[in-house]
């Protein structure tokens, strides 16, 4: 039924998956295991649910060692594994095949030790992004990277695809906010990487594996950075009537030397369907809502505000409301972040996650409208404005036939455009399934091989979540380069 | 160095690689050569200079970003930057003064290729943070793109942070995009005085767990302490703790009061307006506690809770003065030279306390014979082979900079 294809899942494998529950269930207890139908049914795809995979088996470790014994036995047996944090990734990350075996972190989900004196905490991968700040909160502290799912979605998901969220104008994405990784490699050789202090020595290995999908190796353990809440923060909306005056304001808030510590966009269609299910007082007469947020002192927000609602008046903007207080600033983000859940109650919807650069917004959305129109497909646009990251929801019937398909269609489309613009296809959800076939847009075959051994490097005979960010065809590049010791081996992996 | 390569546009570049992979001919890569004094020396049959490669090639202050081709000086994207109202946030040091070279003259490039950051490193976050971006030609002569002018991208690997930090070992950056930010409207500065290192990282740890938003902190024992070229600091006679705020004029008095009331425990601060805030921490960003000569310099990273320790270890076994930037996590120590820069003491002092050392300067023969930098783990070393293998697999680009193995 969908666009995206998978590949053959091996039948000598999935004709051993008596035997390979057996063995594991010996490596680790038969408690870790999940073997029956209905068990593996519950992990047999992600937030991108139109994919679905039973896979072989499910195993969920304890500790660090169990992951190693497990990824071991697969290395042996040329069984392919798939890592998965919460299963709430977007862009199919963690679709299982039926010739893999779900490897899951969330029993993993320890605090090992919060330093406040040094700012970091260590913590099994397998804790929930929420679940950290709320142990340093106590404490007035907390963990910066903040993506919409952080309730349910884990830390290794967000090392997986090095999430942003609505705050990361300010504090940066994953990748800014972690000191030190414990990963297990396909071999089931344990590594550290970095610690408790700044700059890991040698290649900036961190840098590699975060944002690396889940195909590097299953992080176990983390090092992160909290850090210090601000005295106060405080919501203000500003709504415009078109998109472009939005652009503009954002534009001359930055070139006046503010960097807010978030600034949220969002057109018409998201902001009715958001108000209706916040109540968070976004007005419904304006083509596009800024939610901008501030931090500081009473005083220091209050004139941080007044300089910004400065700013947007030359613009002449048909609404400025500042939150009267913590429960309408409240409710102003939760109408934000339950974006994604509230569109969902009315219909089937793609998420994109392009990134342009801000100064094309009018024209991209404008672009988007009219390629979803002739889809026949309607469309909410949600903006990481400060940093360009864009969230179209493609909203479809998936009951009707044919519908996903075009919502696909016009979800490439969307993508393309972003890239000819000078952006990218994702910001912060990943390539996954979704996007692996759109990644000859954004680069070329050397790009491509670059990256791939890489890859190569840390997983030789590509066994971990492999059918996913490049192109399959693209794995042939590895062996067109005679000078690649990992060539030959992964070429025929596929 | 008789012959150096100069390229003056990617495609020679490219083609001038081209030739050396065909003959297996190894080179150093370098930039303005500001840092050529520091790391291990490389062992190539000659040199190539990114200095002709020139020029900003985006700039777009609305959107924080900037492009510019590796061999652009540094100064001069300062100046581009502070004519709007910008800056680079990660404020790299410019060792090239402490190497006897002269100052201001790194290469944007040569600040990726080694990820030395600054004071504002514990706030804004380092080089590695601020790279969206990279052009480069490998050791397979094969040029590449990487991430990209946006400042969120995930499409595909991180390429261009993992090549930071790297020393031209695996690439030859041709051009780099990166995120700026806005220049503080405001600088001010609180300097304690008289404390010894432990109780200057807690005083810094302290101040950094504040809400005020610190943005660089710095602890200089008596001897570096009385090299500042500010009177009132010289005068103390002490060590000196300097805290620092950036920010709207404003909020910086209410927040500086907040601040020393919060730490009125360590003494009363000296304070420094804008423009001695400027001076203090420019003469830090060169490193400047550092006159060129004989002494061994290392940079040692470790969790701000253990660098003093660390340092004390060290100072069991040989005089050390030393400059502690990021909170106390970062110790660079000045250390009289010996045959072995201390290194057999030092890497001890590491492996108790955790972190890493890098020998910045010595003699060329010393930073041959010890390892320059931190020893890797047999796992780290496999994964660092690996990378090297699959960027530039015959072992061309700067053999030995690094590691003597790599």
């Amino acid at each position: 039924m969908s666009l995206i294809e998978l590949p053959n899942p091996d039948q000598s494998v999935i004709s051993r998956r008596d035997e390979v529950v057996r063995d594991l269930a010996a490596l680790v207890g038969p408690a870790a295991v999940i073997a029956d139908e209905d068990g593996r049914r519950a992990y047999e795809t992600d937030a991108l649910t139109a994919y679905r995979r039973l896979p072989l088996a499910v195993v969920l470790p304890a500790t660090t060692e169990d992951v190693s014994k497990v990824l071991k036995y697969a290395s042996t047996h040329g069984i392919k594994v798939i890592p998965r944090g919460a299963g709430t990734s977007l862009c199919g990350g963690a679709l299982p095949a039926e010739d893999a075996i779900v490897v899951g972190v969330s029993r993993m989900n320890r605090i090992l030790e919060i330093d406040y004196d040094a700012r970091t905490a260590r913590v099994e991968a397998g804790i929930t992004n929420l679940a950290i700040s709320a142990a340093a909160g106590a404490h007035g502290f907390f963990y910066a990277p903040d993506p919409s799912s952080q309730l349910a979605c884990t830390l290794a998901g967000n090392l997986a695809m090095n999430s942003g969220g609505a705050h990361c104008l300010k504090y940066g994405v994953t990748t800014n906010n972690v000191l030190g990784l414990r990963i297990v490699l396909m071999d089931g050789e344990i590594i550290d990487i970095g610690g408790p202090h700044l700059e890991a020595e040698g290649y900036d290995l961190l840098g590699l594996v975060i944002g690396s999908e889940g195909q590097f190796g299953i992080v176990t353990e983390a090092t992160v950075r909290i850090l210090r809440s601000a005295e106060g923060a405080r919501p203000m909306l500003l709504g415009f009537e078109s998109a472009a005056k939005a652009a503009i304001c954002v534009a001359r808030i930055i070139a006046s030397g503010i960097i807010p510590v978030a600034i949220e966009f969002m057109d018409k269609p998201a902001i009715e369907v958001c108000e209706a299910f916040a109540k968070a007082g976004y007005p419904l007469d304006v083509e596009a809502l800024l939610i901008i947020e501030v931090e500081g002192s009473e005083e220091e927000i209050n004139d941080r505000l007044a300089y910004i609602a400065g700013i947007a008046d030359e613009l002449k903007p048909k609404s400025i409301i500042v939150a009267s207080g913590p429960e309408q600033a409240e409710r102003i983000w939760r109408g934000r972040k339950s974006a994604f859940g509230a569109i969902g109650r009315r219909a089937d919807y793609y998420c994109m996650d392009g990134t342009i650069p801000l100064a094309s917004l009018a024209y991209v959305l404008e672009q988007i409208s009219e390629i979803c129109a002739r889809h026949g497909l309607s469309v909410a646009n949600i903006f990481h404005a400060g940093d360009g990251n864009l969230h179209p929801l493609v909203m479809y019937d998936a009951n009707a036939p044919g519908e996903i398909e075009k919502a696909e269609a016009a979800g490439a489309e969307i993508l393309k455009l972003c890239v000819a613009v000078g952006g990218c296809l994702t910001g912060e959800h990943g390539v996954g399934i979704e996007k692996r076939d759109l990644m000859r847009i954004q680069y070329d075959d050397t790009d491509l091989a670059v990256q791939m051994r890489i890859k190569s490097v840390f997983d030789p005979v590509w066994l971990l979540n492999s059918a996913k960010v490049f192109p399959l065809d693209a794995r042939a590049l590895l062996a067109e380069t005679p000078a690649d010791p990992h060539g030959a081996d992964s070429s025929q992996a596929a | 160095m008789s012959d150096v390569l100069r390229p003056a546009t990617e495609w020679e570049l490219q083609s001038m690689m081209g030739a050396l992979h065909e003959r297996q001919i190894s080179i150093e890569v370098v930039g303005a050569g500001s840092k050529r004094g520091a790391g291990r020396p490389a062992t190539a049959a000659g040199v190539l200079t990114t200095a002709g490669l020139r020029g900003i090639t985006l700039y777009e202050p609305t959107e924080l970003v900037m492009s510019a081709r590796a061999g652009t000086p540094v100064s001069q994207i300062e100046v581009e930057l502070a004519s709007r109202s910008q800056m680079l946030p990660f404020e790299p040091v410019d060792p090239g003064p402490m190497l006897g070279g002269a100052p201001g003259v790194q290469t944007i490039g040569g600040v990726f290729a080694t990820n030395f950051s600054g004071a504002r490193r514990i706030s804004a976050g380092g080089a590695r943070d601020h790279i969206l971006g990279i052009r480069a030609i490998n050791g397979r002569a094969e040029a590449f793109k990487a991430g990209g002018r946006v400042m969120k991208n995930v499409t595909g690997y991180d390429i261009a942070r993992g090549l930071t930090g790297s020393w031209g070992t695996l690439a030859i950056l041709t051009e780099a995009t990166f995120k700026v930010l806005p220049l503080p409207d405001d600088v001010a500065t609180l300097v304690y005085f008289g404390h010894t290192d432990e109780i200057a990282a807690e005083l810094m740890c302290a101040a950094m767990g504040s809400p005020f938003e610190i943005s660089g902190t710095a602890h200089l024992t008596e001897a570096l302490a009385a090299r500042i070229r500010n009177d009132e600091i010289v005068v103390e006679r002490k060590s000196a703790t300097a805290l620092r705020l950036e920010n709207f004029t404003k909020s910086i008095h209410y927040r500086k009061e907040r601040l020393k009331s919060a730490l009125a425990a360590y003494g009363e601060p000296l304070e420094l307006d804008l423009e001695s805030s400027l001076r203090l921490w420019g003469e830090l960003r060169r490193l400047s506690v550092f006159p060129f000569g004989s002494h061994q310099i290392w940079r040692i990273s470790a969790s701000p809770r253990m660098a003093p320790k660390l340092v004390a270890a060290i100072r069991r076994h040989m005089p050390v003065e030393t400059y502690y930037d990021w909170s106390g996590g970062l110790a660079w120590i000045e250390t009289p030279a010996t045959a072995d820069a201390g290194a057999a003491d030092i890497r001890r002092a590491v492996a108790s306390f955790g972190g890493h050392a890098t020998l910045v300067r010595a003699d060329e023969s010393v930073r041959r014979s010890v390892d320059v930098f931190q020893p890797m783990s047999p796992g780290v070393e496999r994964l660092t082979q690996g990378l090297k293998s699959a960027f530039d697999p015959l072992g061309i680009l700067n053999p030995g900079r690094m590691y003597a193995t790599l």
